[in-house]
């Protein structure tokens, strides 16, 4: 038994968050927060790209640093700590993710290399209405190589140069790649709660698309692209949280209200000791996720949603009572507890919302059962 | 990141599984909780010697102490190994788990050639005198005393909620040994011999209708000074020690689980309920969570890192679930899930029983309020609460 990141993977997560805390602040996060023109950090973007980060997980033979996906999971918490303003998890967890799953060796070759040094930005566009997505929902259609249709809201879908997006033709649903600099794609920046991440809105109208595996098999693929994901995504989420707890806790030893510290009256500690609880939960749920997919095991699936169940409750209770603690302070715009507030939301409901998960969950568990 | 055992796990594992299938039988539901309570004490002291003999019990205490003199991560492959059996453990779990280690670690040689083999032979069992009337969570605001009179020492007071008092022969005993100073300050640790005189053991009826603790009092009871366990006034010293053992020694899930309750719903044609999967699903992340927080530690402890406050997170999560998890299948029996009867209810009315028992759950061992104070003050560095009592003597205050 060794359920613990290795010295390297240690030395690993305390370069970046290093680094990240230096050259990723909330200053950073700030700029892209309160200019609507600029959909990322670019500073920071080129700096994460100078780095190879994006690679991490790649194979050394498509262009990456071919170190693995424990290393990714680290690089993951740590930009989640810092909300990094960047389209790295886009890019990384789901379209070079995607690629590797099921990526063809011409498409690999080809892409995969870009996506390491930051000369591509992928992004995954699926949602199309409110709702679960789900075979049924799909109004974008596939006709003879070119896709038409609208897919709202894509996260990083402004930045993006390519998109992985789920259709359905003749054989079902499937999952194609598009370039969306060429002709039949138009997009469209659309607001949301979270302004430090861009979302657009696509529209398809007739644009040149390449199959991404095989033709019919587009949800159970996104399934399986979604499960590396949730787990990446669960870091992100376990990074956010921790930190507003090192917030909630260092402004309750610092608030004096009636006379004493705000942290020394319990129905603060309690709130705090209840994050802890959360946090940890997420991070034990999150290391097993971190362990199924760098291991390929079987239990991925369980081992995902759990990740992303714990971490989203985790976050999200975390978010909250931490601009509970913060009082009027917390409530002001200039504060970054809203910050995380809005992170954790984004977070929760990207590649699926907890009910979502929680379900994925309980059936994954079901057929392990019969 | 690995769940494999090293070989050297993987041998000592095979060798767990093999004494286990020779000499227990595995796990079916209530099997565990059938015949009375001697019976019960019986068997676990038979199993106790058993394991003893075969080298299995306290398998990380040193062999000198008649332990195994293995390591930590060997201990738990026994744990998990065992927990797949019907093994009768819980007669033993206060004394081995924590009086018995507060012995080794304050004890003379004396004491240890006296008690230890014993108590881990099963022939003696151990109860933990801490808790009164007045004192639960305040233990340290105890006020059974113990004056000093030659090479002895006079005990009077009443101590409550002692489990296992009734079967136990001896027990370790907080007192208070000088009032006038403040309360963690006049408190001395002793072993006391439960069968003898002026010691006065009365079962407790408790809300699940059974009687596992009780209230115990002492009248004139003596002590010789020789069964003293630290200094007199180091009492709260050495108490720590024995609770620090309470957080190695339980953990676990004490009753039904997510599976269980699964299993449970899906005989009765429940399961596709969406908002009972939603639970579900919270259930399975926490004890899941539980269980991979307890390799973190083992992983920890394996280095030779100390054990931090996990097992605070795990009785908060356990016995808070557990009480929701028997509510759900309560209610999802309907009128039909008020019934106890064995014969009746489903599963062997276990929700029924466990729903009795968790309230005790949440108080026995610190209570959920407690234990977040501890993560709160010792986890998160909060101030701590405030202590109106904390510079004044314990004769001052009371
Ligand atoms: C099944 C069972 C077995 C037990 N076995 C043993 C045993 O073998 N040996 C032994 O010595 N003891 C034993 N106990 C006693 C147990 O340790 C105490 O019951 C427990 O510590 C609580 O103390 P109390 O009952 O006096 O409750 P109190 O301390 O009176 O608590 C009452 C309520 O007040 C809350 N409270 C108290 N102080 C605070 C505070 N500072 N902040 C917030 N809330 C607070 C508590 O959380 C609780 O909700 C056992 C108890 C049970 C239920």
């Amino acid at each position: 038994m060794n359920f613990d990141f290795s010295d390297d993977q240690k030395f690993l997560r305390d370069e970046a968050r290093k680094f990240l805390e230096a050259q990723c602040t909330s200053a950073h996060v700030r700029e892209v927060l309160d200019d609507d023109s600029k959909s990322h950090n670019e500073g920071v973007w080129k700096q994460i790209i100078e780095m190879g980060w994006l690679g991490a997980a790649i194979p050394e033979e498509y262009g990456g640093l071919g170190l693995g996906m424990l290393e990714l999971c680290v690089i993951a918490e740590e930009l989640g700590r810092v909300l990094a303003p960047v389209p790295f998890g886009s890019s990384a967890y789901f379209f070079a993710e995607a690629l590797k799953l099921a990526g063809s060796e011409d498409q690999k070759q080809a892409l995969l290399p870009k996506v390491a040094d930051g000369s591509l930005v992928g992004c995954i566009a699926i949602s199309e209405g409110p709702g679960e997505i789900k075979a049924g929902n799909i109004a974008t259609r596939l006709k003879d190589g070119s896709i038409t249709g609208k897919k709202i809201p894509v996260t990083d879908g402004d930045i993006a140069s390519h998109a992985i997006v789920l259709v359905k033709d003749g054989s079902g649903e499937s999952l194609v790649i598009v370039d969306l600099n060429e002709s039949g794609v138009s997009r469209e920046p659309i607001k949301t709660l979270e302004p430090t991440r861009s979302h657009a809105t696509i529209s398809f109208d007739g644009a040149k698309a390449e199959l991404l595996g095989e033709a019919g098999n587009g949800m159970a693929l996104l399934d399986q692209i979604n499960d590396r994901a949730a787990v990446l995504i669960a870091f992100e989420q376990l990074g956010g949280a921790s930190r507003c707890l090192e917030m909630a806790n260092a402004y309750a030893k610092e608030r004096v209200a009636f006379g004493r510290a705000i942290g020394g009256n319990q129905a603060i500690k309690h709130k705090l000791a209840d994050m802890y609880v959360k946090n940890e939960v997420a991070r034990s749920n999150a290391y097993y996720g971190a362990w199924a997919l760098s291991s390929n095991a079987a239990e991925l699936p369980e081992a995902a949603a759990a990740a992303r169940v714990a971490a989203s409750e985790a976050f999200w209770f975390a978010s909250k009572e931490n601009i509970q603690t913060h009082g009027g302070m917390g409530f002001t715009w200039e504060v970054d507890c809203h910050l995380f507030y809005r992170r954790a939301k984004l977070l929760s409901v990207q590649a699926g919302s907890p009910a979502v998960w929680k379900e994925k969950l309980v059936s994954a568990l079901e057929a392990k059962n019969d | 990141m690995d769940f494999n055992d090293t070989a050297e796990e993987a041998e000592f594992r095979a060798e767990a599984q093999a004494f286990l299938s020779q000499h227990l039988n595995a796990k079916t539901p209530g099997a565990l909780r059938s015949g009375g309570r001697e019976d019960f004490l019986a068997r676990a002291k038979a199993w106790q010697k058993t394991k003893a003999e075969g080298g299995f019990a306290q398998i990380t205490w040193p062999k000198e102490m008649g332990g195994r003199g293995g390591t930590v991560m060997q201990q738990v492959i026994w744990g998990q190994e065992e927990a797949k059996f019907d093994a009768p453990t819980g007669p033993f779990a206060i004394g081995l788990g924590m009086c018995v280690p507060t012995v080794i670690a304050f004890g003379s040689d004396e004491h240890k050639k006296r008690y230890v083999q014993k108590a881990l032979m099963g022939e003696e069992v151990w109860c933990q005198l801490f808790s009164e009337p007045a004192a639960g969570s305040d233990v340290a605001g105890l006020k059974t005393k113990a004056v000093k009179d030659g090479d002895e020492w006079v005990i009077n007071g009443q101590k409550v909620w002692t489990s296992g008092a009734h079967y136990s022969d001896f027990g370790i005993l907080l007192v208070r040994t000088d009032p006038n100073v403040p309360k963690h300050k006049g408190l001395t640790m002793f072993i006391v011999d439960m069968k003898q005189q002026g010691v006065d053991v009365r079962p407790i009826h408790q809300a699940s209708g059974g009687s596992e603790f009780n209230e115990v009092y002492f009248t004139d009871v003596r002590i010789p000074d020789s069964d003293r366990l630290g200094e007199p006034g180091m009492g709260w010293k050495v108490a720590l020690v024995t609770l620090m053992n309470e957080r190695l020694a339980v953990g676990g899930s004490p009753g039904p689980d997510w599976k269980e309750i699964m299993d449970y719903a899906r005989s009765a044609g429940t399961l596709s309920d969406q908002a009972f999967r939603a639970k579900l699903a919270d259930w399975y992340v926490a004890a899941q969570g539980y269980k991979l927080t307890k390799f973190r530690t083992q992983t920890a402890l394996s280095r030779g890192e100390t054990p931090g406050p996990e097992n605070a997170i795990g009785k908060i999560i356990n016995a808070n679930h557990l009480q929701d998890i028997c509510n759900s299948a309560i209610e999802m029996q309907d009128h039909f899930g008020l019934i106890v009867d064995k014969d009746e209810a489903p599963s062997d009315a276990i929700f029924q029983e466990s729903f009795m028992w968790a309230p005790g759950l949440r108080i026995a061992g610190g209570t959920d309020e407690i234990l977040k104070n501890i993560i709160a003050e010792r986890v998160l560095g909060l101030p701590q609460d405030v202590r109106v009592d904390k510079d004044k003597t314990f004769a001052e205050m009371n």
